[in-house]
């Protein structure tokens, strides 16, 4: 089949019926197909038959739910802390069990899944939108521009990534906010890298030659012709850039160098456990509500991201 | 290709050049500028000043630049005050310790990674397969430290098998004779680095499985046994070689986090502790050191794959 997302619909090709007056004019009526949107739908249908996949989006759900609808049901209190309940082990007020300062670990574990899922979105939308902007116009520019901002994105990729995650913590003493941008700042460059490389091949595409021979910006030819049409990298990309961010963020918390307290995420409630386990007494509940979730909520997006591949790849073998 | 040597020289030197300026200026990142996270929050204004002027932060940036890469050209990294030591010597002390983990780790993980892979990719869609696949999504999906953290939970908690922290000491050999300290953060290390290799030579077996020049081995006659081995296990291992060699120090990084569950007293655990004592000359130092390292592995690997890979085109 020949059909390509802007091409195959007969009702767009008769151009020359349309009231001409400005290549605007022009270029909305090709923007105004169901281009991107056909081809968002027909990746779900694909995406819906992988059972695996939508065995994650079920858990996934049920995580965000746990997270932000919980703390309304099961009330903890994760301000004061109660030393005479520290390290209390699970019981039936408190089902798993109490930290080492004496927060319920259930409740703590809604509280630091918030932190842990908002991070993990926000970090990964603003990475992935930066980079996504980069990218399209690096590669959409071209020439000695494209090169030389690419070199930017080769020093930038060239720092070990945790080390200087690890140093813009020491700086900042980030709160949830200032966190997102930590791992935003450096986590871009991957996907400029990636976007660049489908721009290459998309900008000689028949229908965004057009957009340049009727006299339409670079700009509109990027946002509405290139970046529609990356959107299967972009949105896979995104989901791996979730997962990423929540463990990145967990490596920091670890560290001691995440969010400052009272706020706490998965890591933080792991660098907790680890001190007593090592201590030699067997706290189990101190680290196994927060690793499970951590690794749960990774594998989710881990599956999801690989089905999204998936379908939209055979998107493209299909064309 | 004396054209494509000069061209990614060039290439990786302005690189080189970016970071170089980046890292400086991450000096004036710090709270309060350099000399402020050095002399603490009660110094006074007056001292901060005299100190700025002495370490020559107060002129243009440019200069500072300048002076600055002249240092490192002499191999002057900076001096941690709050160690009272140079950078350079705390690295000498510390990266051959590091090197012990890394290689250790990434042997082990190679070692079971390989022929696993390899498997999967002969057997694949196999039960076999699946359950392999599962294991290196869980490895994708664990960090490293909780990695760690359930080792010492599992063997030095629950059975006495294996003590919780690595072996202590200032030299190589010091850390090489306690092997039984050893066992676990290599083997929390190769865990990680199994699930990365697994699944390469997974992919890279099959992708070589489909190659025409399998098609014409296997029509000259040659066994399936020798197109395996003799064809597609060698150009698989190739790939892997490379990626190894890219992914090396990102491998030493990422020992950071085994470093501190065990306290391995390597650059890893050097790095977190000058992260919390705000020792920026250490954070600095060995931030640049790695990604000059990263650069350079690089380099190497785009050169020796043009000069091995005819069929790579340069433009």
């Amino acid at each position: 089949m020949t059909e390509h997302p802007m091409g195959a619909d007969p009702g767009r090709m008769d151009t020359a019926t349309l009231p001409v007056e400005t290549p605007e004019a022009i270029e909305r009526a090709l923007d105004a197909g169901p281009a991107s949107r056909s081809l968002l739908r027909r990746g779900w249908e694909v995406f819906a038959e992988n059972k695996l996949a939508l065995a994650s989006l079920a858990m996934l759900v049920f995580i965000v739910l746990f997270c932000f609808v919980g703390p309304h049901i099961y009330h903890t209190n994760q301000v004061n802390t109660n030393l005479n309940d520290a390290l209390c082990p699970p019981s039936s007020a408190h089902p798993l069990g109490c930290d080492n300062v004496g927060y319920d670990q259930l409740g703590r574990l809604m509280v630091g899944g918030q932190t842990s899922l908002e991070v993990g979105f926000a970090a990964a939308i603003v990475a992935v939108f930066i980079g996504t902007l980069y990218g399209a116009f690096s590669g959409f520019i071209g020439g000695p521009v494209d090169s030389f901002l690419m070199r930017i994105v080769d020093a930038g990729l060239s720092i070990p990534y945790i080390m200087v995650v690890i140093i813009l913590s020491v700086v900042f003493h980030p709160d949830t906010v200032i966190m997102i941008f930590i791992i935003a700042v450096f986590y871009w460059l991957g996907v400029a890298r990636l976007v660049r490389g489908e721009t290459l091949s998309l900008r000689t595409r028949e229908y965004v030659q057009a957009v340049r021979v009727i006299g339409g910006r670079k700009s509109r030819a990027v946002v509405r012709h290139i970046v529609p049409n990356a959107i299967g990298t972009i949105i896979v990309q995104t989901t791996f850039a979730i997962a990423d961010s929540i463990l990145i963020l967990a490596g920091l918390g670890f560290l001691g160098l995440g969010v400052q307290p009272p706020a706490t995420d998965w890591g933080d409630m792991l660098s907790g456990g680890l001190t007593y386990i090592q201590s030699g007494t067997n706290y189990w509940w101190l680290i196994y509500p927060p690793g499970i979730a951590i690794i749960l909520t990774c594998i989710c997006f881990n599956f999801i991201g690989d089905a999204l591949r998936d379908s939209f790849e055979t998107r493209l073998q299909r064309r | 290709m004396t054209g494509f040597l000069i061209r990614r020289t060039l290439q990786a030197l302005l690189v080189v050049f970016l970071v170089t300026v980046f890292t400086l200026a991450l000096v004036h990142l710090f709270p309060g500028g350099p000399i402020r996270s050095l002399l603490g929050p009660r110094a006074t204004p007056q001292q901060v000043a005299y100190y700025n002027r002495l370490y020559g932060f107060d002129q243009p940036f440019y200069v500072q630049y300048i002076k600055w890469v002249g240092q490192l050209l002499h191999g002057n990294l900076g001096f941690s005050t709050k160690l009272n030591q140079s950078v350079t010597s705390l690295i000498a002390q510390d990266l051959p310790k590091t090197i012990i983990l890394v290689l250790l780790g990434t042997v082990v993980s190679l070692v079971f990674g390989i022929p696993l892979g390899l498997y999967q990719a002969v057997k694949r869609y196999t039960t076999g397969d699946y359950i392999l696949t599962g294991i290196s999504f869980l490895g994708y999906a664990t960090p490293t430290f909780f990695v760690g953290i359930l080792l010492v939970e599992w063997f030095s908690i629950d059975i006495h098998l294996f003590p919780p922290f690595a072996p202590q000491g200032t030299t190589v050999g010091q850390i090489l004779a306690d092997p039984r300290a050893l066992v676990l953060p290599v083997a929390a290390y190769a865990f990680v680095l199994y699930a990365l290799w697994s699944r390469y030579m997974r992919s890279s077996v099959m992708d070589n499985l489909v190659q025409d020049y399998v098609r014409t081995a296997r029509a000259k006659g040659a066994s399936e046994r020798r197109v395996l081995w003799g064809h597609v296990f060698r150009n698989s291992l190739m790939s892997i070689v490379t990626l190894l060699g890219l992914s090396l120090p990102t491998l030493v990084a990422g020992a950071i986090f085994i470093e501190v569950v065990f306290n391995y007293p390597g650059m890893g655990l050097a790095f977190y502790n000058a992260a919390l004592n705000v020792d920026y000359q250490v954070l600095l130092g060995f931030t640049l050191i790695a990604t000059l390292a990263t650069i350079l592995g690089n380099l190497l690997a785009d050169v020796s794959y043009a000069v091995l890979d005819p069929r790579v085109r340069y433009n």
